[in-house]
């Protein structure tokens, strides 16, 4: 039986533990509104940017030109890239291995392919810089910040690698934002591009200013980024949301492991008091 | 509605402005658009340059622009810009900084200076400063 003394010693421990765990909720929480408020402010621009996008890819639909666009190229998919966006850092449940165990499961799914990573995020680099994988580069503290110009890096250089025909094709894995509680590994093929021309809807008809192929020639790079800039984006919000609840979770935890211990030490504390006494009265019955 | 058109200029970071405005003109990329309601639907890539929108009975104002596109609607005009600034958030001393640094590379080019990057920023810098004086003008 551990001494009364080891377990308050234990008692103390969990409670300086509890008190970090609550003070990292609370920062992710304040976090993960910051992030939630960008996620929705770039919500006008992504919807805007599909109407025109839509009805410019229904003007040019019978345009062999535009349809020629190195972007949309689809080739037999010999050389995939991935990216795969984790967090930086750790305590968030089990965020950052769902997003791993799920790249681990695409590379095995296309083991007859050649998969080359690109990993955002320190996690994720840590993790598979000490496997044998193929990294084509990394992008580490985005999580952060999650800013355009970082997402313009590196969409260029996919865009660059994916024109000269040194990838066949684009994905994306990252955690969606669906609520506070839940998050939903994504996957999301990026490149080569495939343009939903304004479904059922028809397409207004615009006044061109420049030859839509070459609205579309502009309209597309960009589109690229967008989806990689709301991937960063969701990304961090669930990333904050994740920690925020596994943070709760490992408060309340502490709380019970708490309370257990100290009924127990209640408990020690009576059976020495109880032996204490029936020593004494034995003791004094035996004089007597 | 009658009258005015729906403006709303859109950055990848926020919505930038939504007013109902009686007019506007677009910094197009091969010249300048005046809108005004009941315009043809219209779709043209952004320039870098001044919108200018003017709120009924009231000054016009401007926002400072560049690089995305414009969609003009029968009532409605939204702008996609790669940036955008309120008149009175810019930073005159950066921008005729870099107006001067882009007129440098331009008149005597050194090795590999991009010149079409170059010309970009020598508008955009010019679209500031020129949205600087509007607001100071007034």
């Amino acid at each position: 039986m551990p001494s009364l003394i080891d377990l308050r010693r234990r008692v103390r421990s969990i409670r300086n533990t509890q008190q970090i765990t609550k003070a990292m909720k609370m920062v992710s929480a304040a976090r993960l509104r910051r992030a939630q408020d960008r996620v929705i402010n770039s919500r006008p621009y992504s919807r805007m940017f599909a109407s025109i996008l839509a009805n410019v890819a229904a003007a040019v639909a019978n345009d062999e030109v535009a349809a020629a666009h190195p972007l949309l190229a689809v080739r037999e998919e010999k050389r995939i890239q991935l990216i795969l966006v984790t967090a930086d850092r750790g305590l968030a449940g089990a965020y950052n291995s769902n997003l791993i165990r799920a790249a681990e499961q695409f590379a095995a799914d296309h083991a007859s392919q050649q998969v080359e990573f690109e990993l955002v995020g320190r996690k994720g680099r840590d993790y598979f810089g000490r496997r044998n994988t193929k990294i084509s580069g990394e992008l580490v503290g985005v999580s952060q910040t999650a800013s355009l110009t970082e997402a313009q890096a590196l969409v260029g250089k996919l865009m660059q690698r994916f024109t000269d025909t040194e990838i066949d094709s684009v994905y994306i894995l990252y955690n969606e934002f669906k609520s506070v509680l839940t998050q939903r590994v994504t996957l999301k093929q990026i490149l080569p591009l495939s343009v939903a021309s304004g479904d059922g809807q028809a397409a207004r008809d615009y006044i061109y200013e420049q030859p839509p192929a070459q609205l579309l020639g502009s309209l597309l790079p960009r589109y690229v980024l967008l989806q990689v800039l709301e991937a960063f984006l969701e990304n961090t919000a669930a990333e904050h949301a994740a920690r925020m609840t596994a943070m709760d979770a490992a408060t309340s935890n502490a709380s019970d492991v708490m309370n257990k211990l100290t009924l127990y030490i209640n408990r020690v504390r009576q059976a020495s008091i109880t032996r204490e006494i029936i020593e004494v009265v034995s003791g004094a019955a035996a004089q007597g | 509605m009658a009258g005015t058109i729906l403006l709303e200029v859109a950055t990848p970071e926020r919505l930038m402005l939504k007013e109902a405005v009686i007019e506007v003109e677009v910094p197009g990329a091969d010249g300048e658009l005046g809108i005004l309601p009941e315009h043809a639907p219209l779709l043209s890539e952004l320039g870098a340059g001044l919108l200018r929108y003017t709120v009924q009975g009231q000054n016009p104002r401007c926002v400072c622009v560049s690089g995305g596109w414009v969609e003009v609607g029968p009532d409605s005009v939204r702008v996609l810009a790669s940036t955008a600034e309120l008149a009175d958030a810019i930073d005159v001393k950066r921008a005729q900084d870099a107006l001067q640094r882009a007129n440098q590379r331009l008149v005597n080019p050194t090795g590999d200076v991009d010149i079409a990057r170059a010309l970009n920023s020598l508008k955009r810098a010019q679209a500031r400063i020129e949205a600087s004086k509007f607001l100071t003008g007034k």
